[in-house]
């Protein structure tokens, strides 16, 4: 246990101070969504597709996470807008590199890494939800195309994006989890209609996706027909450490208190309420031992040793408390909680009334709780899986 | 950055695992627990020759001069064994002398204390935990009167560490005048928890050393109580999770192996889940106390607290999973389940110690 900063570390996070400092007037503060210019700017000094070679549009940095780490806790501080990390680039280009043919890496990787070509994600679809490998939609070969006809549900950013990547059943002979190939499918296609999906939130953040007599020649499947499932298990890891970021969590906790402190009732402040501070401390703890939990993931990762169960949890335990939080804020504001739009007394633009409804959703999203408990009581301890039931 | 355990580390846990599988079975653990003449002499000889008595008192009074993450460590093991034998003081009373003792005091108590000569035990209880029945020791003129309770290994100790109700603490020799000491029976019967009675018993401040006397080194023993505290229940809990994976590998019904069933295996995942972030947190509670003074008690308070609530999980759930098994004394799932069961209260409950966790950080008056 050491958790002091070598030199050589420090001098890096100095440099990152300095590369913030000359560029504050290149970005605004806060901002979500930076120019292009600024993620061309952050991936010519190293800041954006670190690790991407630089035949492929990158910077060509051997990876280093204690250095991503540096970086990101940086521009965390400086409030500076990170590079771009949507599903193009957390996902499909990582896919690519490990399984993709030269021509495809060439094509790909370098519009998406810099924000000019934004990808959505089609796995799950009516029938195919914790059962994924039960997916449906199908393509049938014609001479060199595929035809594919389905549907694909909870597609964030259909709308916006101008490519899919997408699994879709190729080989109607093969067992179940071999007849799937992970395809490219450009969304401007005929055939493809996308119909935003709204939520108890209000709003759409998913869509589906129908598929009719949809063209796609058959070079656009990537590590191999067939080989889809195997191809999509690398990356969708990468989405389960997404959804349980303790540093997400430990800003969403600074908030509450910071509401707690701020709101009164009957004069009294929240955070003098025995009731409400015993809560907020119970969660305190708990969002203190995911911190801590993830710094140790992260430490093994560094050692390159296997994490076990301190990983298969994250996603289970991350989303979870994410909701708790969000939870304990709404009954924190008690009446006032349940304003949701703009009026002279909503709090926080009614953030954390679309927290709650939204994050049930990414408990259920990724792998539901469920399903976590079955990889954690499977994979981590060693239960046995549940029989198959006799056919009938 | 580094937020693991050495490789030292580890093999000092797994070396001392090993060492209190034999000298700390479930047979011993069991011999102790029914028999209140049996001292567990060769238990704490065995822990002794593996150098566990001295394992925070520096290499010149004859430790091993380790630090509170080691100790937690060999906590962690001690509460898997559950092993009858009142750690806390060993590590507690050593923390006393190097922060509030003279160099004499040190000198006169540290080796005897890093031989296994003599154990020691704190009576923190009433400033901690809150006083109960009206306990409570006033310091006058060199003599403290008044009760302390809820003492594990006072009954034994050679030396007494007393925290009097102003917040100073004192030194008083085991075989002092006008102490008397009463076992207080409870669930645990691998702990034995003393009644302190004092009448005009000689005592010496502690008040001299570095780290100043009265509430700053109350704290310091608090904060390192609840590690070993918290350090304790993860060893327990781990090994009650363990032995109900174990069962629901074995055991069958319905033709099947009770741990295919999802109602079973979901239990099992909710335990693990609620364990493991526990482990990496009395990690750092313990690193804290010698690595990071400023977050020490916080992180302290956390651990002592959110293992309190998972380890009360575990025990229920761990129980439930064996099905009527659990509850029996012929499988001894029992003795984890009380040291589970005294650990939550010990040094204060989770409620106390979170009310503490908020005042520390200004957000309770």
């Amino acid at each position: 246990m050491d958790l002091s900063e070598t030199a050589e570390m420090a001098a890096f996070r100095g440099e990152v101070r300095a590369f913030l400092a000359a560029h504050a007037g290149d970005y605004e503060a806060g901002a979500a969504r930076a120019p292009r210019a600024w993620q061309d700017l952050l991936i010519r000094n190293g800041y954006a597709a670190r690790t991407i070679p630089k035949a492929y549009g990158g910077y060509g940095a051997e990876p280093d996470i204690l250095k991503s780490r540096i970086i990101a806790e940086a521009f965390i501080a400086a409030g500076a807008p990170r590079g771009i990390a949507n599903q193009g680039v957390s996902m499909l280009v990582p896919t690519l590199l490990e399984v993709g043919s030269e021509e495809q890496k060439q094509r790909w990787i370098g519009p998406t890494i810099r924000g000019e070509v934004v990808w959505c994600q089609g796995y799950s679809e009516p029938g195919a939800g914790s059962d994924l490998a039960n997916l449906q939609t199908r393509a049938v070969e014609d001479g060199k195309d595929f035809v594919i006809s389905g549907s694909k549900i909870w597609t964030s950013t259909a709308a916006q994006a101008q490519m899919m990547f997408a699994l879709i059943r190729t080989e109607p002979q093969a067992a179940k989890h071999e007849g799937i190939s992970y395809v490219l499918i450009p969304m401007d296609t005929p055939g493809i209609e996308v119909r935003p999906l709204k939520t108890m939130t209000g709003g759409a953040e998913f869509n589906e996706v129908f598929f009719t007599d949809v063209r796609v020649p058959q070079d656009q499947v990537v590590g191999g027909r067939g080989r889809g499932w195997f191809v999509a298990n690398t990356t969708l890891k990468h989405e389960r450490g997404m959804l349980g970021d303790p540093n997400a969590t430990e800003a969403r906790l600074n908030a509450l208190i910071a509401l707690m402190k701020a709101e009164t009732v009957d004069g009294q402040r929240i955070i003098d309420n025995p009731i409400f501070r015993d809560r907020l401390m119970q969660l305190q703890g708990r969002v203190f031992a995911m911190k801590f939990n993830g710094l140790r993931l992260f430490t093994s990762r560094l050692s390159q040793e296997p994490a076990g169960i301190a990983g298969l949890i994250v996603k289970l335990q991350g989303c979870e408390l994410n909701h708790q939080l969000a939870a304990l804020a709404i009954d924190a504001l008690g009446e006032l909680g349940v304003l949701y739009t703009d009026g002279p007394h909503l709090r926080a633009k009614g953030r954390w009334q679309w927290n709650y409804m939204f994050d049930l959703g990414l408990i259920i999203g990724g792998g539901t709780a469920q399903i976590q408990k079955n990889i954690i009581a499977e994979r981590g301890l060693g239960l046995p899986r549940e029989p198959k039931p006799a056919a009938a | 950055m580094d937020f693991a355990l050495t490789q030292d580390q580890r093999l000092m846990q797994e070396s001392l695992v090993r060492t209190l599988e034999q000298a700390s079975s479930l047979e011993r653990v069991r011999r102790f627990a029914g028999d209140l003449k049996d001292k567990g002499a060769d238990v704490w000889q065995a822990l002794t020759a593996f150098g566990l008595a001295g394992i925070v008192v520096p290499e010149e009074h004859g430790g091993l001069g380790l630090t509170m993450l080691d100790a937690a460590l060999a906590s962690e093991a001690l509460g898997a064994a559950i092993a009858p034998v009142p750690f806390m003081g060993v590590v507690l009373g050593p923390i006393a002398l190097l922060r509030g003792g003279t160099a004499e005091q040190q000198a006169e108590w540290l080796p005897k204390m890093a031989s296994g000569a003599v154990m020691a035990a704190a009576a923190i209880s009433e400033p901690i935990a809150g006083a109960r029945d009206g306990a409570g020791v006033t310091a006058k003129d060199g003599k403290l009167t008044g009760k302390a309770l809820f003492v594990p290994g006072g009954l034994a100790a050679g030396l007494l560490i007393v925290a009097d109700t102003a917040g100073g603490l004192h030194l008083v020799k085991g075989d002092a005048a006008g102490l008397t000491r009463t076992l207080m029976p409870g669930i645990d019967e691998t702990r034995r928890l003393a009644d302190l009675g004092f009448e005009d018993v000689a005592a010496e401040p502690l008040n001299s050393g570095d780290g100043g006397g009265g509430p700053e080194l109350l704290a310091a023993l608090r904060d390192a109580g609840w590690v070993l505290v918290a350090a304790d229940s993860l060893g327990a809990a781990q090994v009650m999770l363990d032995k109900a994976v174990a069962y629901a590998k074995e055991r069958r019904q319905f033709d099947r192996l009770i741990g295919s069933f999802q109602a079973v295996k979901h239990l099992c995942a909710e335990m693990a889940a609620e364990l493991e972030p526990c482990r990496s947190l009395v990690w750092y509670a313990a690193y804290a106390f010698d690595a990071a003074p400023a977050e020490a008690s916080l992180m302290a308070a956390h651990a002592k607290a959110l293992t309190s609530e998972v380890g009360r999980f575990v025990a229920r759930t761990a129980t439930e999973v064996h099905g009527g098994m659990g509850i029996t004394d012929l499988l001894g799932l029992h003795f984890w389940f009380k040291r589970l069961g005294l650990n939550r209260q010990l040094l204060g409950g989770p409620e106390r110690v979170r009310e503490l966790a908020a005042r520390l950080q200004g957000l309770a008056a």
